[in-house]
């Protein structure tokens, strides 16, 4: 058998497991892999950031459940790629980067473009490797794969010396990796289905918690199913948006800090919760002390680390979302008997929260464009079909808000890091991921400019990535913290003069289009839907719209703030709304 | 229509508690733990962890400690019968809540094997210590000779001034010496870190033996 050079190990390694897409940069250790990785069928995406990049395999995951694979060089291409890494991580996003690193016998001497990337990353990644030889090349990445997209998925570093890259072995690609210390629990446990389903069966008001993990394990139809039959209202976390239809009769919405007053309230009042894959993060649960205290709480989730992290449960099932609600489902029978006298109550108390306080804002034709409104009118536009991806920040809550999505993977944001820069390149990911489908990047005029850098990708690659850029010329999130609870004083949230996003847009090469009045804003949405190729909408919306409901911090789910405190706003109205004025 | 199983629920304590893992939980676990009365004050606790041999594996467990704002009082590692793994016995302090998640997230890392916390048990520790003790008087070279019988300590270097010691023992034991030993003056100590066992009587007791067959 002939030898392969440890590039040519590595680019048959990614054929093996199934890799199309590579996204990246080049540098001068890693310039040997692309040289083979020029003439091989799988596509190298050049971004102009390593962050970017990680981010765009991360988008690329999670619209497509398939691991998001980066290549980048040694150094600074390497530390570039520490925000994405850690914020795969914590979203449980299948992401690799393959990491350049200076030959072995340099490694601790300060060489050129040298850095300690493995101790760096240990704690932003699931796990990572520094290959010692090219020998060990092809087993270290087929275990780096299974760990990646195993049990609860995240993100793994592999760093590859230059001479092991450059070095030569005999290529045989491992069939089945087996790890001692490494078995995720995936079947449920027979004993905790049963007592689950007992509660479910005998729950007066449950309601289902659905996180990310019914998204990344593929339990939406199982979800749906085990919800209708015994007519379980659903609320899925800003991870869990899309993992069960957002326009189904029995969907709650988001719950949390800026969730829907009905998700909220009924999550408080339940006397079952059902947590499937979310792990109660404190922008879900708010005060924990007193969250859903009349509550008895089933805890499926496959990392055992989030059971009774956060708070103790009743019933934990340490499982694969999808095997432990299709053994629930198997349990609980096809017509089961519950009460449905109480049920049917439940439900009209959780139409009666809907009815007293629904999403809602007041647009005035001629009065300054609404957020909102803007994504309702993406929403129409797109018949709710578009794949969302965000940054973070105000427009991320009126996206989770506004745009429910029916289907997993639909939604695409940053929640437990909460990265402001990830929806661009995300958006790259999802559109090199499915070329047919329309791609929506919503985003802030502070969000957008962290890694605007990559409308050059965009350009180059030809994706029709749509931008659609909510103006309202501060940082809005902070600046609604400081309005509300600073006394509104805007420290360093004021941003201005920002840049002419559609002659930006230009530069790149994209078409730009700028409307600050709903109708201005129907209109250029049409105009970019129908172009097909990319497009920057500049949305100039009012400066002063709060994201509501709210908890503030410290408190229970079901104190939210569901407009601003009358009092000081008359005063604050007027200088606290600094909306760009000039064309 | 039959009540619910349980209801109202418990106020539900935020914090959680000894091997969460167990199917056989109780459905009223909080009242459990209220039962126990465990308290979340800090205490000592000595893990048992047992890793894959190779590079980068103590790293891993010690920097996900630190990282937590935790100190570690006492750490040793070694090879096991098997070379592939280590032991690691690590001395830490904290509270129940803290404590259990650190041992979850340690039996997270990929290349960690087993994780005991052998203060839920029976064990039996040992520490090594060495000791330069001040010895210039012959009443004092020989009521340090004689701590020395009744600690089972040995002499393995003297000079005309000093005596130095090595003992062996438990942490109270160690302790004991050491006070005992203060009282002539102690020039300079050494100690390497506590290592533990479970003893054997204790029943169904998790041995850090490797499993079979991995």
């Amino acid at each position: 058998m002939s030898k392969l050079t440890g590039a040519q190990i590595l680019i048959e390694c990614w054929k093996k497991e199934g890799v199309e897409v590579v996204f990246g940069y080049p540098g001068a250790a890693t310039v040997e892999i692309h040289h083979y990785l020029h003439e091989s069928p799988i596509r190298f995406i050049l971004c102009r950031h390593e962050q970017a990049a990680v981010h765009a395999a991360d988008g690329y995951a999670r619209s497509t459940g398939r691991p998001g694979v980066v290549l980048v060089t040694s150094g600074p291409g390497a530390t570039n790629t520490v925000t994405g890494l850690a914020g795969a991580n914590m979203d449980s996003v299948p992401v690799l980067v393959f990491s350049g690193q200076v030959a072995r016998m340099l490694i601790g001497n300060d060489a050129f473009q040298e850095v300690d990337i493995v101790g760096m990353t240990r704690p932003a990644t699931k796990h990572n490797y520094l290959v010692l030889s090219t020998g060990e090349l092809a087993s270290t990445v087929k275990e780096a794969f299974y760990v990646a997209v195993s049990g609860r998925p995240g993100s793994i570093l592999v760093d590859l010396p230059k001479d092991v890259i450059g070095g030569e072995a005999e290529f045989s690609y491992p069939k089945k990796i087996q790890l001692r210390a490494y078995r995720p629990h995936l079947t449920p446990h027979p004993r905790q289905v049963m007592k689950a389903a007992g509660l479910l069966r005998s729950a007066k008001r449950p309601a289902v918690l659905a996180g990310g993990g019914v998204i990344s394990s593929g339990a939406t139809e199982e979800l749906v199913r085990l919800a209708e039959a015994l007519e379980i209202p659903v609320a899925t976390t800003l991870m869990g948006l899309g993992g069960f239809p957002g326009t189904h009769r029995l969907c709650l919405g988001m719950p949390g800090m800026h969730g829907l007053y009905r998700a909220n309230m009924a999550l408080q009042n339940a006397d079952l919760i059902v947590a499937v894959g979310a792990r109660f993060d404190d922008r879900v649960t708010g005060a924990l002390e007193r969250f859903a205290k009349g509550a008895a709480i089933v805890h499926i989730d496959v990392d055992t680390t989030s059971i009774h992290k956060i708070l103790a449960v009743d019933i934990p099932l340490v499982a694969d979302a999808r095997q432990a609600l299709a053994a629930l489902a198997a349990e609980i029978g096809a017509v089961p008997a519950f009460d449905r006298d109480s049920r049917l109550a439940w439900l009209e108390r959780i139409d009666a929260w809907s009815r007293e306080s629904p999403l809602a804002y007041s647009q005035h034709p001629e009065g300054p464009l609404l957020p909102q409104r803007v994504i309702e009118a993406l929403y129409r536009q797109t018949s709710g079909k578009a794949v969302i991806c965000t940054e973070v920040g105000q427009h991320q809550m009126w996206a989770a808000q506004y745009y429910p999505c029916d289907r997993p993977r639909q939604f695409i944001s940053s929640g437990g890091l909460g990265v402001m820069g990830f929806g661009l390149p995300a958006a790259i990911g999802a559109q090199v991921a499915r070329p047919g489908s329309t791609v929506v990047d919503v985003a802030g005029d502070g969000s957008i400019l962290m890694n605007i850098q990559e409308l050059a990708t965009v350009a180059q690659e030809s994706l029709p990535v749509k931008v659609a850029i909510l103006n309202n010329g501060s940082l809005g999130m902070v600046s609604q913290w400081q309005d509300l609870f600073y006394g509104g004083r805007r420290a360093a949230t004021v941003l201005g003069p920002s840049p002419d996003f559609v002659r930006l847009a230009e530069a790149f090469g994209i078409r730009g289009f700028c409307a600050s009045t709903p109708h201005e804003a129907d209109a250029i949405i049409k105009e970019a839907l129908s172009h097909p190729g990319p497009a920057v909408m500049d949305f100039r919306v009012s400066g002063s719209e709060l994201v509501f409901p709210m908890v503030p911090a410290g408190k229970a789910l079901d104190e939210m703030l569901l407009a601003a405190p009358e009092a000081p706003e008359p005063s604050e109205a007027p200088e606290a709304s600094p909306a760009p004025e000039e064309g | 229509m039959r009540r619910p199983a349980r209801r109202p629920a418990p106020p539900r304590p935020i914090l959680p508690y000894p091997d969460p893992f167990s199917p056989e939980l109780p459905m009223t676990l909080n009242g459990r733990l209220a039962a126990n009365g465990q308290s979340d004050r800090p205490r000592r606790h000595t893990l048992a962890i047992q890793v894959d041999n190779r590079p980068g594996v103590l790293a891993r467990v010690t920097t996900l400690i630190s990282g937590r704002g935790f100190n570690i009082d006492s750490l040793s590692v070694a090879e096991t019968m098997e070379p592939e793994i280590s032991l690691i016995t690590l001395i830490i302090t904290g509270s129940p809540r803290i404590i259990s998640q650190i041992i979850k997230q340690l039996r997270k890392l990929i290349n960690v094997i087993k994780v005991i916390d052998l203060s839920e048990m029976d064990y039996v520790e040992r520490q090594l210590i060495m000791v330069r003790v001040r010895a210039e008087e012959e009443a004092a070279r020989a009521e340090i000779m004689r701590l020395c019988e009744i600690f089972r300590a040995k002499v393995i270097d003297v000079s005309l001034k000093t005596f130095t010691l090595e003992i062996t023992g438990g942490s109270d034991k160690i302790a004991a010496a050491l006070a005992l030993l203060a009282g002539f003056g102690i020039e300079e100590q050494v100690s390497t870190g506590l290592t533990a066992m479970t003893r054997s009587s204790q029943k169904q007791a998790p041995r850090l033996k490797a499993p079979e067959g991995a």
